[in-house]
């Protein structure tokens, strides 16, 4: 017995050891060189453009997608991603630099018809499109995926409801999953195969916007059925982009490879790798230590390096000409609440936009890097942004003289006592929190900090005017970035009242400004851009002078652009991170 | 004996019923004692759109507004005859044992922990044989030569090992053995069957590091027990009777040393193999620990049970494994 139990242990031993001395062999990771690459250039150009195919693209992420189903996700890097596997009616396009905040055709034709009284959009589908099981894309099947992830708020809960918002629904629709009529769906008409028509209850300019999100892609809906649809179909995407969804496993792995059947005169993508492997749960700064080794190519998480890449990057010149700084569309904002004392006197708001030191607050996102000092509501990756500044303080570091004058104009010479809210899980919001309490203390506005879990921080927190109310929340750390890349994307949920809810309201300053929710009701009337950017302007205006948002960062995202990567690019339509759907890596 | 395994088993089943009720509790009733209501807990399962029909829709689907005991009393019904989990007209049938859904992942727990375990169980198992044969030996030799330089050099590097946490060496290992040295890649896990030697390959630097934690506790354990029983009137009888000194050392010395040593084997093994949470969160391997991790930071009460059930069943076994072996280590013990 024991000399059997100690031949047993010889052998396994001998066996590791041989597994390891064998595994040992293979160390080591290729590092791709950069060539003449520079720092930035990916904001403005495609770096390494390349046909070059082959190969297996490494991507990694700490935390997981909201889903991987297009028709229920909500988070701009699901979004970049899903353009991987699904094509939506619209799309940004595929160029460097601010170009790509430009709307172009993707699985439709052109770009949508309107009626004179906006109320109709037609769109003709390009024809010879196929799902990644062969069978062609018909108009029905856009049809089907607006009624899931619209109208099924008991399956699909994480998107956006823009198309429930606007579409007209006389029937009451409940969704497929309770009614599998289509017919019964009235907000979207299906004329032949070929046409989509949308049916909307009011105008509304901005809709090719909507068509631009992963929820119009289409989903045969036989294949949303039995075990294998509604929250399932997540894992079993069936594909109309350059590459097929192989696997999903949340919180671990997603596997794409190519799509034999992808339409390969779609200008908005590539299809040059062979296979997309992302590696979920990475340690943070796992992911960023992987990308710069060379043993990944990329973060999907789309927020760029944390703070021990960060001066790494910035202090080598070999690895910082390979990374992109670019704007993210975000900005970092401290909300006043109108509804909390002494909040709602302006002067009192205004005492506190002169007085707040946003220089703290920088430093707190990572100095330069981490954004520029915000003074409009609108940051400069919209078309729309105006700048202006109704209360310059000494440039970002405050000014308490000034602050102190509107003080006493609210009837608070001696400053006043406020709580500020900020996410747990959120060390910079943190110190974001600290640098505002030590700058407002300045002129004898004592603030105590409160500090909430960031699940629910819009839905039960800030969101709720009750919650706000009975913890007297007067300031609220938050940011924001556009669901679409317009004025109104960025403005509507954050400061039309229209958008105030019982709760959940992003609208949490809790602006109730009549003049400013008929701006929003007459701009999705107006046909024309750029007069619709001049209201946008004026709203953007209208919310400063009122004084309830402090504007503290128009936010930027550091990436390493690994330099094996090519065709790489910012794309600001998604939140300005690095495009996926034309990456390939180089030989 | 059978009496004995019986009598703990149904014992373990307590155990496991009392940990599921405390932790249903903890979820359950924790937040609703700090105030939040039940559109509060459904908002964080939406997306940055909070609606009433999304609210409504999560409402329905997790059940937020059923009483704690009858949402209890549906769990441990789903172990023993399954449950079906509808979604629309999507039917998810998920069989016995049933541990619930995990609404954040769409997959039924047992599933999440099937695919799971395989992970940790390398991590735990390997880096345990490691730790156990090095802490063991190391303590052993020790003992025996007392106050030598290889015993100072040992403890000091014992207490070095207890020392420095897991997250620390783990970090250092991977900067130093694949970064710095490049002997070995990035740590990726794979699967044993897919391809044994990257199993092995990925699997190297936990088990070191994690041995390094743990033979350090061993090897200072055993040595202190070693040095008290080779102090032992009965040790100096078996030397007096002529035993080999070898067979004095490992027959009489060691194995009653070795008592201590399994109760606390017993219980780390239990433990880790319900998950290596820092080690897995330092290497990124997707195992049981992670999956609690995951759990608790996105409010997955069904993952958050089931792998602390998990948890709870390992060491509970790991504990009745341990009493049977204490009648086969020490002679002295027999089970009542």
């Amino acid at each position: 017995m024991r000399r059997t139990t100690r031949r047993g242990i010889a052998v396994l031993a001998t066996g590791v050891s041989a597994a390891l001395v064998l595994a040992a062999c293979g160390g080591g990771d290729d590092e791709g060189g950069g060539g003449s690459a520079t720092f930035n250039q990916g904001n403005t150009s495609i770096v390494n453009p390349s046909d070059s195919k082959g190969g297996t693209l490494r991507m990694l992420r700490t935390g997981d997608f909201d889903s991987t189903d297009p028709g229920n996700m909500y988070y701009a890097t699901a979004w970049n991603f899903s353009r991987l596997y699904a094509r939506s009616l619209l799309t940004f396009k595929s160029v460097g630099g601010q170009g790509n905040l430009e709307i172009t055709p993707d699985l439709a034709s052109g770009l949508g018809q309107p009626s004179a009284d906006l109320k109709t959009w037609t769109y003709k589908l390009r024809p010879g499109v196929k799902f990644s099981d062969g069978t062609p894309v018909t108009s029905k099947d856009v049809k089907y995926a607006i009624a899931r992830s619209n109208y099924s708020p008991e399956v699909m809960e994480k998107g956006p409801v823009y198309f429930r918002q606007y579409l007209s629904n006389p029937n009451k629709y409940k969704g497929p999953y309770k009614d599998p009529n289509l017919d019964n769906f009235k907000g979207v008409e299906t004329p032949d195969d070929q046409t989509v028509v949308f049916k909307l209850s009011q105008p509304f300019a901005e809709f090719d916007y909507l068509a631009t999100i992963p929820q119009t892609a289409p989903v045969p809906q036989a294949a949303d059925a039995g075990a294998k649809g509604g929250v399932n179909y997540a894992k079993g995407v069936v594909s109309t982009g350059p590459y097929k969804l192989d696997s999903y496993e949340p919180g671990k792995s997603i596997k794409l490879s190519k799509n034999p059947n992808w339409d390969a005169s779609d200008t908005n993508r590539k299809q040059l790798l062979d296979n997309i492997e992302v590696q979920l749960g990475v340690a943070p700064d796992e992911v960023d230590n992987r990308q710069m080794d060379g043993s990944a190519e990329i973060d999907v998480a789309g927020n760029g390096v944390n703070a021990a890449a960060r001066s790494k990057l910035l202090s080598d010149p070999e690895l910082k000409k390979n990374a992109d700084n670019p704007n993210s569309g975000f900005l970092w904002y401290t909300a006043i609440s109108r509804q909390v004392e002494p909040f709602t006197n302006k002067d009192c708001r205004i005492a506190v936009q002169y007085a707040v030191d946003k220089t703290g607050y920088q430093n707190a996102y990572g100095g330069t890097t981490g954004g520029d000092i915000a003074s409009t509501v609108m940051p400069p990756s919209l078309k729309a942004h105006q700048k202006f500044d109704l209360y310059p303080n000494n440039n970002g570091k405050g000014d308490p003289v000034k602050a102190k004058e509107h003080l006493a104009k609210c009837g608070k010479p001696n400053g006043f006592t406020t709580n500020i809210s900020y996410r747990t899980e959120r060390p910079k919001e943190k110190a974001a929190a600290e640098s505002i309490k030590a700058s407002l203390e300045k002129v004898g506005i004592k603030v105590n900090i409160k500090n909430y879990p960031e699940d629910g921080y819009t839905g039960g927190v800030v969101g709720d005017p009750k919650f706000v109310q009975k913890n007297q929340l007067g300031l609220m750390i938050y940011g924001w970035a556009a669901d679409f890349p317009s004025g109104f994307g960025f403005l509507q949920q954050i400061t039309d009242p229209g958008a105030l809810k019982g709760t959940g309201s992003s609208n949490i300053s809790h602006i109730d400004l009549p003049d400013i929710a008929k701006k929003f009701q007459d701009v999705v009337q107006l046909k024309d851009e750029a007069e619709r950017n001049k209201v946008y302007q004026e709203i953007d205006k209208a919310v400063m002078e009122d004084a309830s948002i402090i504007p503290m960062l128009y936010a930027k995202n550091l990436y390493y652009r690994n330099p094996k990567m090519t065709n790489v690019f910012i794309n600001y339509g998604y939140s300005g991170m690095i495009d996926y759907a034309n990456l390939g890596l180089a030989k | 004996m059978i009496r004995y395994i019986i009598r703990r088993l149904l014992v373990a089943v307590l155990l496991l019923a009392i940990i599921s009720l405390v932790t249903f509790g903890i979820f359950f009733l924790l937040p609703k004692l700090a105030g939040q209501s039940t559109d509060d807990l459904a908002a964080r399962y939406l997306g940055r759109e909070v609606t009433p029909e999304g609210l409504a829709g999560v409402k329905a689907k997790l059940g937020l507004e059923d009483p704690f005991l009858v949402r209890y009393w549906e769990f441990i019904q789903g172990i023993f005859v399954g449950t079906d989990y509808k979604f629309g007209t999507s039917v998810t049938h998920c069989p016995a044992p049933c541990l619930g859904y995990s609404y954040r992942t769409n997959e039924p727990v047992m599933d999440l922990l099937l695919d799971r375990a395989p992970v940790t169980f390398s991590i735990a198992l390997g880096a345990a044989i490691l730790w156990l044969v090095a802490g063991v030996a190391i303590g052993v030799v020790s003992a025996l030569k007392r106050g030598s330089f290889f015993d100072r050099a040992a403890m000091s590097v014992a207490l070095a090992g207890v020392s420095l946490p897991m997250f620390f060496t783990g970090l250092v290992s991977i900067w130093l053995v694949c970064r710095q040295l490049k002997l070995l890649p990035t740590p990726r896990y794979h699967e044993f069957f897919d391809n044994p030697a990257l199993w092995a390959q990925a699997l190297i630097l936990p088990w070191i590091t994690l041995a390094f934690l743990y033979a350090a506790m061993y090897a200072r354990l055993t040595r202190a027990g070693m040095l008290e029983t080779m102090g032992e009137d009965y040790i100096r009888t078996a030397r007096a009777k002529g035993l080999p000194e070898r067979s004095v050392i490992t027959r009489h010395g060691l194995r009653s040393a070795l008592t201590p040593i399994i109760t606390i084997f017993g219980l780390d093994i239990g433990l880790l193999l319900g998950g290596a949470v820092i080690t897995e969160t330092t290497f990124s391997f997707a195992g049981l620990g992670q999956l609690m991790l995951q759990g608790i930071t996105r409010s997955d009460l069904p993952v958050a049970l089931g792998v602390t059930m998990a948890t709870g069943l390992f060491v509970i076994i790991a504990n009745l494994v341990v009493d049977i072996l204490y009648a086969v280590a020490d002679p002295r013990v027999r089970l009542a």
